[in-house]
């Protein structure tokens, strides 16, 4: 028994040796590193959108409106003879930075929140999570909605407005680990040599809770990438003229038939983008969290 | 004077109808020095009574004294101090992202003892590893080597006492003896009183100068080394417990 539990290393045991046992699984799922090296390559578009787009996203042709996907114009040019492989370009800047954002708010107060609920337990879990639940039963885009009407439209609204709906999740996530971690021996052990609530919580607890914590963000941005996309659809995200993939999928709803390229283009820019999100995701669960087994 | 003496301990959970009685009036003294053996069959509340006695249990009533100091359910640094224990499966005892060098120091900086390098080559060698192991991480150990390690967390915040929760029954028959024999070792040096609870026979005749049979919460005989040699109890369940131990070891 003893052979076998040793000979394989438990997941998570120190970051490099994770990064290099990701890598190693994800060469054996295809699907997984195609999705990463989509949004590698996304990352990188984002960053470099001032250089690699072909045109200024803002820059209007009033000569070219319109136009179908051309040598020129890969993608077509909008109503205003914009060049829309550009916009899409910039586009990227705008839903990484919404998606990162996000992740970097609700990330953190996810985990506080239920590492502290799932580790002392009594009223202070009651109480925390009687909050999550009742901001886990607003659907999320009603009140990021909502919200963003109060404050005013505009992408900082929208992604205060997101991050508001999706940090409950992870904050189930954490409590569900922490139940367990907290009841281990070497919590245990660690309450015998007087370590005190802060250090434990800090130091044992949720260190144990995050790789769980990343799956779950991971499959979280394809959720807020549609969230920040649907805000921009119906003008509550980024402001005309930031080339915010949902705000041109809106405007190009009204040439959908004859001049398909003007939606189709960033419809194509946003479910590429989820699905990566996903796949990644999955494929992150498969590497970190060993009780999920691959059927 | 006694080093231990439990008065009268009871533990209940749920009080009332679904009321679950774990322990009943146990009374138990152990000298200074002494080794003392539990046993009995799983669920009969030694490892509760053990927990209690250390103070990871909040649910007792009755008394409990370590080192002359009576003791709460709630403990202080110091009265924490006075008492260690071993934990069963050595495979879920250490954090398992924290390297051995942070497991053993971890202690020490809670106590607010000094510790440095030295000082963890010195616990580790102790217990008969290598210094060198102080970067490693748990699962680069095998099951004998983290007890070892988890033998070296107790000991190295000084404790009168240790108290060992099965402390062998999770590894291999041929690391057994080396872990008993390391723990002989350290009691002798270091005049360490120790609580030993099992439910291997051979294990505690080995160890304890005093054997106590547990059943359904409560003692209901005392042996010596002897008597477990020879196979005679008094009470009627203890005869039981070494009849059924030596078939198994005859099979």
């Amino acid at each position: 028994m003893n052979g076998t539990t040793l000979s394989r290393p438990r997941p998570m045991a120190n970051a490099w040796g994770t990064l290099h046992s990701f890598f190693g699984e994800l060469r054996r799922e295809p699907l997984g590193f195609i999705g990463l090296m989509l949004i590698v390559a996304l990352i990188l578009v984002a960053i470099l959108a001032p250089w690699i787009a072909p045109y200024s996203p803002s820059r209007q042709s009033l000569s070219e409106v319109l136009q179908p996907p051309s040598v020129a114009h890969w993608m077509g040019t909008d109503e205003f003879g914009r060049d829309i492989l550009s916009r899409l370009i910039w586009g990227a800047q705008i839903t990484m930075r919404t998606v990162l954002s996000v992740t970097a708010i609700v990330g953190p107060i996810g985990l506080l929140i239920g590492v502290t609920a799932g580790y002392f337990g009594g009223r202070v879990d009651a109480v925390l999570m009687r909050i999550t639940d009742i901001v886990l039963s607003f659907p999320s885009l009603i009140l990021a909605l909502a919200f963003a009407a109060a404050l005013g439209a505009g992408l900082g609204t929208a992604i205060i407005a997101i991050s508001l709906t999706a940090w409950p999740p992870i904050a189930r996530l954490a409590r569900a680990e922490a139940l367990i971690v907290r009841n281990t021996d070497y919590v245990a052990a660690a309450r015998l040599y007087g370590a005190s609530n802060l250090r434990l919580l800090t130091l044992y607890i949720a260190p144990m809770c995050i790789p769980s914590v990343v799956v779950r963000l991971t499959l979280n941005m394809a959720t807020i990438t549609l969230t920040a996309a649907s805000l921009g659809f119906l003008g509550l995200g980024a402001q005309p003229p930031m080339p915010e993939w949902g705000a041109m999928i809106s405007a190009g709803r009204r040439f959908m038939l004859d001049q398909w390229w003007v939606a189709v283009m960033p419809g194509f820019a946003i479910l590429f983008t989820s699905l990566a999100f996903n796949v990644v995701g999955d494929a992150l669960r498969d590497v970190l969290d060993p009780r999920h087994t691959k059927n | 004077m006694s080093m231990i003496e439990l008065q009268d301990i009871n533990v209940r959970y749920h009080s009332g109808k679904s009321e679950n009685h774990v322990v009943r009036g146990v009374n138990l003294s152990v000298a200074r020095g002494e080794c003392v053996g539990i046993v009995g069959e799983s669920g009969c509340g030694k490892s509760t009574l053990l927990r209690s006695l250390v103070g990871l249990e909040g649910h007792w009533t009755g008394s409990i004294s370590i080192n002359g100091e009576a003791l709460g359910p709630i403990r202080t640094k110091d009265q924490l101090r006075c008492a260690q224990m071993v934990f069963q499966d050595p495979f879920a005892s250490l954090h398992p992202r924290h390297r051995i060098r942070r497991a053993l120091s971890e202690p020490a900086r809670c106590m607010g003892l000094p510790v440095d390098d030295a000082r963890i080559a010195a616990a580790l060698e102790e217990v008969g590893l290598p210094a060198s192991f102080a970067d490693r991480f748990p699962h680069q150990l095998s099951g004998g080597q983290r007890q070892r390690v988890a033998i070296a967390r107790a000991l190295i915040v000084e404790p009168p006492v240790l108290l060992l929760d099965e402390p062998t029954s999770a590894l291999d028959v041929s690391v057994q003896a080396e872990i008993l024999n390391l723990l002989s070792d350290r009691r002798d040096e270091r005049g360490l009183t120790f609580v030993l609870v099992s439910h291997d026979l051979s294990v505690v005749a080995h160890m304890c100068d005093r054997i106590f049979v547990m059943q359904n919460g409560g003692f209901v005989d005392e042996l010596s080394p002897a008597d477990i040699g020879a196979g005679e109890a008094r009470d009627a369940y203890a005869r039981q417990l070494l009849a059924a131990s030596f078939l198994e070891e005859l099979a």
